[in-house]
C-alpha cells in the first residue's frame, strides 16, 4: 500500500516538499544545538524544560484521538465510525512520533539515549513513559496497517487484531496517565502536584484529539474529496463538547482548591500564570488567551444551532486546539518552574534555534501524516468506486 | 513494479552496493599514496613492569578494565584495585594510568587514531598537559 | 504479505530481541569481591552529615566565599557566561529565599537578608533518585546522594524533582569557563547534570569536605551521624536545628543551627 502515498496531485508533491525543507532546516538547527548544547535554547537553571516538553505534553493528548474513535466502533457498534477509525489510528502515530522526537530533541546527551533500555529504572515514571508510547505507537501502526489492507483485500481481518484494538483502549489512558504522573509525581512542584493532573490529561486529550480529527475532516474533503460522513462529524462534535465541559470543570477545581485553600506554594504559579509577579509576567496574555478561546469554543459546542453549523464548528474546533495547545503546553511546563524552589522568578522565552527545531518536529509529524492519511483515503475511495 | 523497471531496479541496487563498500574503495585507492599500514610504535612513558597489569593483558582488555573500575568507583564506592601479582593500586584513569602515560598523544591517540575510534574519556578526565586555553575539541 | 517474506521478517524481529537480552545479563553483573577494594578509612557504616550554623553566618559568611571558591576550584566547576546557564554546587542565598517557610514580616531583624550556605541535601528520601531513569543519580550505603556522569542522558527530570533548587545543567562545555583546573579531578561534559558530592573523593582519603575544610569561622561541620563523637552528633544534640522544606518528608541530612 505504500506505493499509493507516492502518487498524488501538483498540490500533494508541493506540500511534501514543503514540509520536507521544513524538515531539514530544523535538522541542521538541530545539529547546531548538538555541537554547542542546550545551552542555545531558552531554558535556563531554574526552567529547565521548556517548548520542547510543552509539546510533548501536549502532542500525548492528540494521540489519545484513536481511542475516541475506537472505543465508540468496536465497543459499542457506533457504525458512524466506521470509515474513519483509520484517521484516529494514523493520527495517533504521527502524534507518538512527534512526542518521541520532541523528547530526544529535548535531551542533553541523546547519544546515551539507549542507557534507558539498558539500565531500566521501574521506579521513574519516565522509564515508563517510554513504555507505553512506544507500545501505543506499535499498537495502533499495527492495527491501522493491517485492518486498512484487510479492507482494501475486501476480507475481514485477522483474528488477532481484534484483542490488539481492545488493548489500545486502555492502553491510550495509560499514555495520558502515565504523562500525567510524570509530572504530578513531584513534591517540589506545587504547581503540578494534584491528584485530578491525570484526569486533567485525559478531558484535554479528548477535547484537542476529536476537534484535530475534525479539521482533518473538513481538510481532507477540500483536498481529497473524501467525506468522514455528516453523522460522524456530528458525534466528534459532542465528544469534543463534554470533553471540553470537562476540562473546564477540571480547571475550576484547580482554581477553587488553590484559592480558597490559600497555600502560597500552590497559588502563585497561578498568579504568575494569570497576573504575574513583579515583573515577570510573560505568560499571562496566553493564559488568558486560552482561557476566553476555551471558554467562547465551549459556548460554541454547547449551542446546537451553532454546533451543528459546519463552518461555526470549525471555528471552535480551531478555538479548542489554540486554547488547548497553550494550557497543556507551555502554560502547564513553564508555570511549574515559576516562581523557583527558592522563590525566584527566571522568566523562560523560547530562543529562535528552539522555535525552528520545534517547526521541524511539527513538520516531520505532518509528513508521517500526509503520507499515511494519502494511503488510507486511496485505499477507501477505491473501494467505495 | 513490472519487467520493464528491472534495470532501475538494477542499478539503483548496483549504486547501494557501490556506497556501502566505498571505504574499501577509497582505502584501495589511496593505499599507493604512502599511507601507513604498520603498527603505531608507541612512547610508553612509563615501565610497563609497573603497569596495573601485563602488556598483553591492557592490549587486549584496557577497555573493559576501565569500565569495571569507573563502575566500581563511581557505583560502589570500592578505589582500590588488586592486580593479578597481588599488588594495589588506586583505580583512576587521571590519576594512575596517565600518571605515567602522561604523553596523551604519544601513547594513547597513536593506537586510537590508527584503528579509528575515538573514546570519550577525555571529554571529562583532564589528560596530563591540558591547557584551558587549547582544550580539544569535544568528541561527540 | 508473501509468506516467506513474513518468516525473513519474523527471524528478523526475534533475533534482535535475542540480543537485546545480552545487556540484561550485563545489567546484572557485579564487582569480583576479591579484586575491588574500598579505601580503609572509607564508608562503611557511615551516615554522613553537615551542620550549618546560622547563627554565625550573619557576620562570618558576609563578604566571604571560601567555601564556594574551595568546592568549586577542586571540582572544576564552571563560572558559566550567562545567569540562565550558571552551574553551582554550593552557594549562598539570603534567610529568605532558603527557608521561604520559615519567612515572615516580624523576623528578626538580624535574620532578615541573612546570607544562608545552601547546597545539596543529600536527602534520605530523595526525589531526585525516584524519578532518575537510568539511575545516573543513585544514594550509597552513606547516605551520599551520587551522580553517575558516564550515565546520565541529561533528561532533566531530577532538576524538576529536586525541591531545592540543588542541580545544574550543563547547558554548554563547560571546559571553555574554567579559571583553574584542578588535574586530579575531572570536569563534565555539556549535556549532563551535576550537584555537591559531599566530596566523595576526599572522604576516601579521610579528609574533610573542601567547603568544611575551607571555612575558617566554623559554620560548616560535617561528619558521621552514627558515630556520638562526630562534630554534627554533638552540635546536633546541643542546639534547634531545622531543615529545608520538612514537610516535604524529603528527609535532608543538612541541618542548619537557627
Amino acid at each position: 500500500m505504500l506505493e499509493k502515498a507516492l502518487k498524488g496531485s501538483k498540490g500533494y508533491a508541493f506540500w511534501i516538499v514543503a514540509l520536507l525543507a521544513i524538515i531539514v532546516i530544523g535538522g541542521i538547527f538541530y545539529l547546531q544545538q548538538l555541537s554547542y548544547g542546550l545551552g542555545l535554547t531558552g531554558m535556563s537553571r531554574d526552567v529547565s524544560w521548556g517548548l520542547y516538553i510543552a509539546q510533548f505534553t501536549f502532542l500525548v493528548g492528540i494521540a489519545a484521538s484513536a481511542v475516541m474513535l475506537v472505543l465508540p466502533y468496536y465497543l459499542h457498534d457506533h457504525k458512524a465510525f466506521g470509515r474513519i477509525t483509520i484517521l484516529g489510528e494514523f493520527l495517533a502515530v504521527a502524534a507518538i512520533i512527534m512526542c518521541i522526537s520532541f523528547v530526544i530533541v529535548d535531551l542533553g546527551r541523546p547519544d546515551r539515549v539507549f542507557n534507558l533500555l539498558l539500565h531500566p529504572t521501574p521506579n521513574s515514571i519516565l522509564f515508563w513513559d517510554m513504555v507505553v508510547l512506544s507500545g501505543y505507537f506499535l499498537l495502533n501502526i499495527v492495527i491501522g496497517w493491517v485492518v486498512l489492507n484487510a479492507e482494501r483485500n475486501e476480507v475481514p481481518p485477522p483474528g488477532w487484531v481484534k484483542p490488539l484494538i481492545y488493548l489500545s483502549i486502555p492502553w491510550a489512558v495509560s499514555i495520558h496517565t502515565v504523562t500525567a504522573f510524570l509530572i504530578s509525581g513531584m513534591a517540589g512542584r506545587g504547581f503540578w502536584n494534584t491528584a485530578i493532573m491525570a484526569p486533567r490529561f485525559l478531558a484535554s486529550a479528548f477535547a484537542s484529539g476529536p476537534a484535530l480529527l475534525i479539521l482533518f475532516a473538513y481538510v481532507i474533503r477540500r483536498f481529497a474529496g473524501f467525506d468522514a460522513g455528516r453523522q460522524a462529524i456530528q458525534s466528534l462534535a459532542k465528544i469534543v463538547t463534554y470533553a471540553m465541559v470537562i476540562s473546564l470543570f477540571f480547571l475550576g477545581c484547580e482554581f477553587f482548591t488553590v484559592f480558597y485553600t490559600q497555600i502560597p506554594d500552590h497559588m502563585n504559579h497561578f498568579i504568575y500564570l494569570y497576573r504575574g509577579i513583579g515583573d515577570g509576567s510573560n505568560l499571562v496574555p496566553f493564559a488568558w488567551l486560552s482561557g476566553i478561546t476555551g471558554i467562547l469554543a465551549t459556548i460554541l459546542l454547547l449551542v446546537p444551532k451553532t454546533r451543528n453549523n459546519p463552518k461555526i464548528l470549525g471555528a471552535a474546533c480551531i478555538l479548542v486546539f489554540l486554547s488547548l495547545w497553550i494550557e497543556k503546553g507551555f502554560a502547564l511546563i513553564i508555570a511549574g518552574f515559576i516562581p523557583s524552589p527558592m522563590k525566584k522568578i527566571m522568566e523562560y522565552a523560547p530562543s529562535g534555534v528552539e522555535i525552528m527545531i520545534t517547526l521541524g518536529v511539527w513538520a516531520l509529524g505532518l509528513l508521517i501524516l500526509t503520507l499515511l492519511y494519502k494511503i488510507a483515503i486511496s485505499v477507501k475511495q477505491e473501494l467505495e468506486l | 513494479m513490472t519487467m520493464k523497471d528491472r534495470p532501475l531496479i538494477a542499478l539503483f541496487i548496483f549504486m547501494l552496493v557501490f556506497v556501502l563498500t566505498l571505504p574499501l574503495w577509497i582505502n584501495l585507492l589511496t593505499l599507493s599514496k604512502g599511507r601507513d599500514i604498520a603498527a603505531p610504535e608507541l612512547d610508553l612513558g612509563g615501565d610497563a613492569k609497573l603497569c596495573v597489569e601485563s602488556t598483553e593483558f591492557m592490549k587486549a582488555h584496557h577497555m573493559e578494565l576501565l569500565n569495571q573500575w569507573r563502575d566500581s568507583v563511581v557505583r560502589n564506592s570500592n578505589r582500590i584495585y588488586i592486580n593479578s601479582q597481588g599488588k594495589r593500586f588506586s583505580m583512576s584513569l587521571q590519576n594512575t594510568c596517565m600518571e605515567c602515560h602522561q604523553d596523551k598523544e604519544g601513547f594513547c591517540d597513536r593506537c586510537h587514531n590508527y584503528v579509528g575510534v575515538t573514546p570519550k574519556c577525555w571529554d571529562c578526565h583532564i589528560e596530563p598537559k591540558f591547557s584551558i586555553k587549547e582544550h580539544p575539541r569535544e568528541t561527540h | 504479505m508473501d509468506e516467506s517474506r513474513r518468516r525473513f521478517l519474523k527471524i528478523i524481529g526475534l533475533s534482535t530481541l535475542g540480543l537485546s537480552g545480552t545487556a540484561v545479563v550485563e545489567a546484572f553483573a557485579a564487582d569480583k569481591a576479591d579484586r575491588y577494594l574500598s579505601y580503609e578509612q572509607a564508608f562503611a557504616g557511615k551516615k554522613w552529615a553537615m551542620v550549618i550554623d546560622l547563627s554565625k553566618a550573619a557576620q562570618a559568611c558576609d563578604g566571604c566565599r571560601n567555601c564556594i571558591d574551595a568546592c568549586h576550584r577542586i571540582h572544576n566547576v564552571p563560572d558559566m557566561d550567562l545567569p540562565k546557564n550558571e552551574v553551582k554546587w554550593i552557594w549562598k542565598d539570603n534567610f529568605e529565599h532558603a527557608f521561604p517557610a520559615q519567612t515572615h514580616h516580624y523576623l528578626e531583624q538580624n535574620y532578615q537578608g541573612r546570607p544562608s550556605i545552601v547546597l545539596c541535601n543529600h536527602c534520605d528520601n530523595p526525589p531526585c533518585v525516584r524519578v532518575c531513569p537510568t539511575k545516573a543519580t543513585f544514594k550509597r550505603a552513606d547516605g551520599i546522594v551520587a551522580m553517575d556522569y558516564h550515565r546520565c542522558i541529561g533528561c532533566r527530570y531530577c532538576m524538576s524533582a529536586c525541591p531545592y533548587g540543588s542541580r545544574s545543567l550543563n547547558w554548554r562545555d563547560p571546559r571553555e569557563f574554567l579559571n583553574e583546573t584542578n588535574k586530579e579531578f575531572p570536569t563534565r561534559t555539556r549535556g549532563v547534570v551535576e550537584k555537591c558530592n559531599f566530596c566523595v573523593e576526599r572522604l576516601a582519603q579521610g579528609l574533610m569536605p573542601a567547603c568544611v575544610a575551607a571555612c575558617k569561622e566554623g559554620v560548616l561541620s560535617f561528619g558521621d551521624l552514627n558515630d556520638p563523637a562526630s562534630d554534627v552528633s554533638a552540635l546536633l544534640s546541643k542546639h534547634h536545628t531545622i531543615r529545608r522544606k520538612p514537610h516535604l518528608g524529603t528527609q535532608p541530612r543538612i541541618y542548619y543551627i537557627v
